[in-house]
């Protein structure tokens, strides 16, 4: 390893910060500029990291470790290293967060100060997600609040402060509660380096296991948001300006999971071989999922119908965690970046509708795919991607999370089947009440998507459907360290397969001297006529 | 293959989508003719690793068995044929190159489909199509009546989606695969029928009651006439619907060894049939008699499997595809010959204004009649003789059915073709050429596509569609099943003759008084068709006035009430979070705020909440310590 991409990736925008301490706050062209600029190099960082990772390999990679405090018998180090379940995030934030760049670049009022919370909150994304000592995690988690509170405060709209407080507080109170947990690790066993942690997590009490993913769980699940702790989210949806409302759903919330994936299963197996708590996490997961649909379909409110969505889809990655199978586990992670793109999409679209007719009521439009061909053409699609149409990778992750959580729990997969249709029915009844029907005149005026708007859309469509399509090019990446997350719990489920009745087969092909097909659940490659 | 047939999608003309379509069938005829001449069935697949877990690998690919074959040469002619006849019916349209894409997207859909090799691929595609049946219904956006039909069709069918979906979950959990050859040697080698088997056999089946618009799904389908009259002719007649027939012949692996699920499938199909073939009769859209005749035919298909007749389904869906598809585009060129009127009641006459959609639509009408020799007859016969030997009950609702679907086809044809035309402001005109030679086309094959199944062939394509797994399914031939289905269809025919025939012998009001006391059945029908004239617009009041008019209302009913108590209950649910979950939030905050106040004398600023975090925090983790050592 020659380059500390992870430093790179992480403090790259904190350069581009410094730079713009000295400019002056006129030039309004110059720190637009820089700002975009050290959005891209993260983003091209990300990328390198991408291909640096090997993924074959489960363990963790481009390993940065050294020492950094130490008073008494306190030792906090800088660790950062990444495996198959961080780089997908590195990447996701890397992505959303040039083309939030892109589309932060109509904001003029008080621009200087805009991109330096923009960059601080990068700072704080791509830390979260590099970061393997517990304690350097925690001032990162906490450092994207910041940045994230006077976005919202000042740049957001007419409840702003509202919003912005309660966000604030909320995800406040609850990672003092992860920080406790953290705090009763290191009181119990010594350190705070993650992959040892992780190694000796299994020889605690299951109590203070479960008390453990308990603190943690109350950290991630008000990110997630998980139901009941959601109800910050549709007033900071609402208020923040278009790019922060697409990192907020689109990599804020992601935090929450990633620290499920990343922390609660490893750090407290017993929680994971509690079934009463997994049907817990899962429950939570289907009412978030039909409660959110639900929601979402009386919203007359674009952008709240949008963020209740997000609700609802992140109740899948609950559902699938809960199930402990890979396929379900692989889905949910799955969701967790499909919905980061989608949802990115979905308020950018939201936004583009809004800085033209400056309302989000959806009742005042009507008829406009006649108006905005294209941009009624853009919203069908993310919508479909939204609602789980097949080839977009919002049906792969909902497939895989229902499939693999079918067999610890079929009956709440069942109730979950009610959410996919009312996700149905309320995006298609949205596109009906925007694109379709006939056309107000007042809309005469209204203006076809920029080219810049566009081109912030196009790359978010295009991983869609090329996830949609070939799902290998996120699995194999995160497959490696997921199983091996799950193994190490030891309650794995395991999916059948063809193998298992193999004795059933093989009285059939006994039976069958003709060339009846092979059935083998074995990998084969190559094609045969 | 797959991507030969898909790619054509953006900005293009119909020659464009045509010519693709085109290829797509030079391509799959050879293909399908050799799968299917091959005695020892050939079969062609292709597959690769799709996604990998662990040790555990799931692949994708094609799979062109003889059922798969028989429906590429559907698809592929009817398809292209509509394409060519489309690029005349549409033509002047602003939207006329999207017409064009989403078609192509369809066909892509539907071949997708068709040599899916399992089930999770077949489903894919069966998205697809699902998705471009929305645009195509609610191709007139602007019409809010469209839109809103493209809606419910969607949300109905996706009901039944998601009942796949579950089924496909329970069967890979059950049996380990979702590829349809590997599910036969699963299901070849599995002695026994149980639970879990029937039950995802019968959630496979609830996809096929939503897409194939079986009771009581099929509320959808007559809506969705409101997309343009080739796509009901490609999409909601002749080929997507009859991809859940299709569904239930590529899983029928699961089927055939599984009676309960078998019987249930028969007694929808059964019943589906006869429901839709009673409402039919009453209604006076040239289009909306179709589609129930459609839904009538589908419940055929769907009751052939139920009872065991597989080859004999296939057939009927093949032969369905040729004269529907025919039936529909000759109803379009009566419709774009008569300015956009598609109410029978005004037209009349018309065979000496429109020859050739006459005659080939004549042909269809005599084909899906069950008329000998054409193709209706050799199939609907071959399901008849099985639902004889398997259910008396089923066979009966067959045969009645037959004879109500050769009635209001005779119905329809009198009343758009013979007689005088009752409106006279209209100047009926025939339609184009490159509509018409469409028309000729579809008719040699509604004519002619019975005789490969035919005793005169040998059975061939029942032979030819044999597959390994398959249970033999013998029945013997009965000339009296086989003479009542003609006598049945006979009678259908001759009373459409008697009462809307240029010179009706019974007048359809004077029958109501001559026949009341002895066929109260048939007297009720007249009497929910009157009730039919007064109510038009209202779909709803459509159904309802036929004899299964309570039921009608109760279907559909719980369709609409469904969606409303969702939308009050999501109303409800929507002040409950903003009053009780959120201001729970807000009390929270609210006590917050005010210990902060407390504290306020001695600190400033946002930092405090944090400090009072900080400080609870130190407390709880004191107390936990204590707690965990103690």
């Amino acid at each position: 390893m020659t380059l500390p991409l992870l430093t790179l990736v992480t403090f790259a925008p904190l350069a581009g910060l410094v730079l713009l301490l000295f400019i002056d706050g006129k030039k309004i062209d110059a720190i637009r500029a820089i700002g975009l600029l050290f959005s891209f190099i993260p983003f091209l960082l990300s990328l390198a990291i991408l291909f640096a990772h090997d993924a074959a390999d489960p363990g963790f990679q481009l390993t940065e470790h050294v020492g950094w405090i130490q008073f008494g018998s306190i030792q906090i180090d800088y660790h950062m290293a990444v495996d198959g379940i961080s780089v997908p995030m590195i990447v996701l934030t890397g992505l959303l967060g040039f083309i939030a760049g892109i589309a932060s670049w109509s904001i003029t009022d008080r621009a200087k100060e805009y991109w330096i919370f923009y960059l601080l909150l990068q700072v704080g994304m791509f830390g979260t997600f590099t970061s393997l000592d517990l304690f350097l995690f925690y001032i990162f988690w906490e450092l994207v609040l910041v940045p994230m509170y006077f976005l919202i405060g000042i740049w957001g709209g007419p409840r702003r402060e509202y919003a912005a407080l309660k966000f604030f507080l909320y995800t406040l109170a609850g990672s003092v509660f992860m920080l406790l947990g953290f705090l009763a690790l290191y009181v119990q066993l010594g350190t705070f380096q993650f992959p040892e942690l992780a190694e000796q997590a299994g020889t605690l009490s299951p109590r203070f296991q479960a008390l453990i993913f308990g603190a943690l769980f109350l950290g991630f699940a008000i990110k997630v948001p998980v139901w009941p702790f959601h109800t910050w989210l549709p007033d900071a949806h609402v208020e923040a300006p278009t790019p922060i409302s697409v990192i907020l759903a689109g990599v804020l919330l992601k935090m929450g999971t990633y620290g499920f994936f990343r922390f609660s299963l490893p750090l407290a197996p017993a929680a994971a071989q509690d079934r009463t708590i997994m049907f817990a996490l899962a429950v939570l997961g289907v009412v978030g999922i039909v409660y959110g649909a639900f929601v979402a379909f009386a919203q007359t409110d674009f952008k709240k119908l949008v963020a209740y969505s997000s609700v609802s889809h992140m109740g899948f990655v609950l559902l699938g965690l809960g199930g402990l199978s890979i396929a379900g586990v692989s889905g949910a992670y799955f969701q967790t970046f499909s919905h980061g793109i989608l949802s990115g999409a979905m308020f950018l679209l939201v936004g583009v509708l809004y800085d033209r007719a400056h309302t989000r009521d959806m009742g005042a439009f009507g008829g406009l795919l006649a108006k905005v061909p294209v941009y009624g053409g853009i919203l069908i699609f993310f919508s479909l991607g939204s609602l789980g149409l097949p080839l977009l990778s919002g049906f792969i992750a909902e497939f895989f999370v229902l499939l693999g959580s079918w067999k610890a729990f079929p009956w709440l997969v069942v109730i979950a089947g009610i959410g996919v249709v009312m996700t149905a029915a309320y995006m298609l009844t949205m596109l009906r009440k925007i694109l379709l029907g006939p056309m107000d005149e007042k809309w005469n005026g209204l203006t076809e998507i920029s080219a810049r708007e566009k081109w912030t859309l196009i790359p978010l469509a295009a991983v869609t459907i090329a996830l949609g399509v070939y799902p290998r090019l996120l699995m194999d990446v995160t497959d490696p360290s997921l199983s091996a997350m799950l193994q190490r719990t030891g309650v794995e489920v395991t999916l059948p397969s063809l193998a298992d009745h193999a004795e059933i087969i093989a009285t059939y092909e006994s039976h069958q001297p003709t060339g009846m097909p092979t059935a083998h659940a074995a990998p084969e490659t190559g094609e045969h006529h | 293959m797959l991507i030969l047939f898909g790619r054509r999608i953006g900005r293009a003309s119909g020659l464009v989508a045509v010519a693709a379509s085109t290829a797509a069938g030079v391509i799959a005829l050879p293909l399908a003719w050799r799968v299917l001449d091959t005695p020892e069935a050939a079969t062609l697949t292709w597959s690769f690793e799709w996604l990998r877990w662990g040790d555990q690998t799931m692949r994708m690919g094609v799979l062109v068995d003889p059922p798969a074959a028989l429906l590429l040469f559907v698809v592929t002619v009817t398809g292209t044929l509509i394409q060519v006849y489309s690029t005349g019916y549409m033509a002047g349209h602003p939207r006329y190159s999207r017409f064009f894409a989403y078609v192509s997207l369809f066909m892509a859909g539907m071949l997708g489909l068709v040599v899916a090799d399992n089930l999770l691929l077949l489903f894919v595609s069966w998205e697809i199509m699902g998705l471009c049946s929305y645009f195509l219904i609610g191709f007139f956006f602007e019409k809010p009546s469209a839109a809103a039909a493209g809606l419910k069709a969607f949300i109905t069918t996706r009901i039944g989606d998601v009942g796949l979906m579950l089924g496909m979950i329970l069967l890979w959990w059950t049996a380990g695969t979702l590829r349809f050859e590997e599910l036969a040697a699963f299901m070849a080698g599995h002695p026994v029928a149980t639970g879990a088997l029937t039950a995802a056999a019968l959630l496979i089946f609830v996809g096929t009651i939503g897409k194939s618009a079986q009771f009581p799904l099929h509320v959808w389908l007559p809506d969705a006439m409101e997309g343009p009259t080739p796509v009901s002719a490609l999409i909601h007649a002749a080929t997507m619907v009859a991809a859940g027939v299709y569904l239930v012949a590529r899983t029928f692996m699961l089927f055939q060894a599984l009676p309960v699920a078998c019987s249930a499938v028969a007694w929808v199909g059964g019943i589906t049939a006869l429901m839709a073939a009673c409402i039919a009769p009453a209604q006076t859209d040239i289009k909306r008699v179709l589609a129930y005749s459609t839904i009538s035919q589908l419940g055929y298909m769907v009751m052939a499997l139920g009872v065991g007749a597989y080859a004999a389904g296939l057939f009927h869906l093949m032969t369905h595809a040729f004269f529907k598809a025919l039936l529909f585009l000759g109803a379009g060129a009566v419709i774009h010959g008569f300015h956009h009127v598609q109410d029978m009641r005004q037209m009349g006459g018309l065979r000496r204004k429109m020859p050739v959609t006459f005659a080939t639509m004549a042909i269809a009408t005599l084909a899906i009649a069950g008329v000998p020799p054409l193709a209706g007859f050799w199939s609907k016969d071959e399901i008849l003789l099985s639902a004889y030997h398997a259910s008396r009950p089923l066979w009966v609702l067959g045969t009645v059915t037959a004879g109500l679907t050769a009635f209001y086809m005779f119905r329809l044809l009198l009343m758009t073709f013979f007689g005088e035309q009752r409106d006279k402001h209209i100047h009926a005109h025939e339609s184009p050429a490159v509509m018409t030679i469409p028309l000729v086309i579809l008719a040699v094959f509604a004519a002619l596509a019975g005789l490969p199944g035919s005793p005169w062939m040998g059975m061939w394509l029942q032979r030819a569609l044999h597959v390994p797994w398959l249970h033999p399914h013998e029945v013997e031939p009965s000339r009296f099943v086989m003479g009542l289905s003609v006598l049945v269809a006979g009678a259908g025919i001759g009373a459409a003759a008697l009462m809307y025939g240029p010179r009706p012998v019974i007048s359809p009001a004077r029958l109501a008084e001559r026949f009341a006391p002895v066929h109260r059945a048939s007297l009720n029908k007249f009497y929910f068709d009157e009730l039919y004239l007064a109510a038009v617009v209202n779909p709803a009041k459509r159904l309802a006035a036929a004899l299964w008019r309570t039921d009608q209302r109760l279907v559909d009913g719980a369709v609409n009430g469904a969606g409303l108590s969702a939308w009050l209950s999501a109303k409800a649910q929507g002040l409950f979070d903003k009053w009780v979950v959120d201001g729970l939030v807000n009390l929270a905050g609210a006590i917050v705020h005010a210990a902060s106040a407390v504290t306020r004398r001695a600190q400033t600023g946002l930092v405090e909440n944090y400090m009072l975090m900080a400080a609870t925090g130190v407390l709880a983790l004191a107390y936990f310590t204590w707690w965990n050592t103690g």
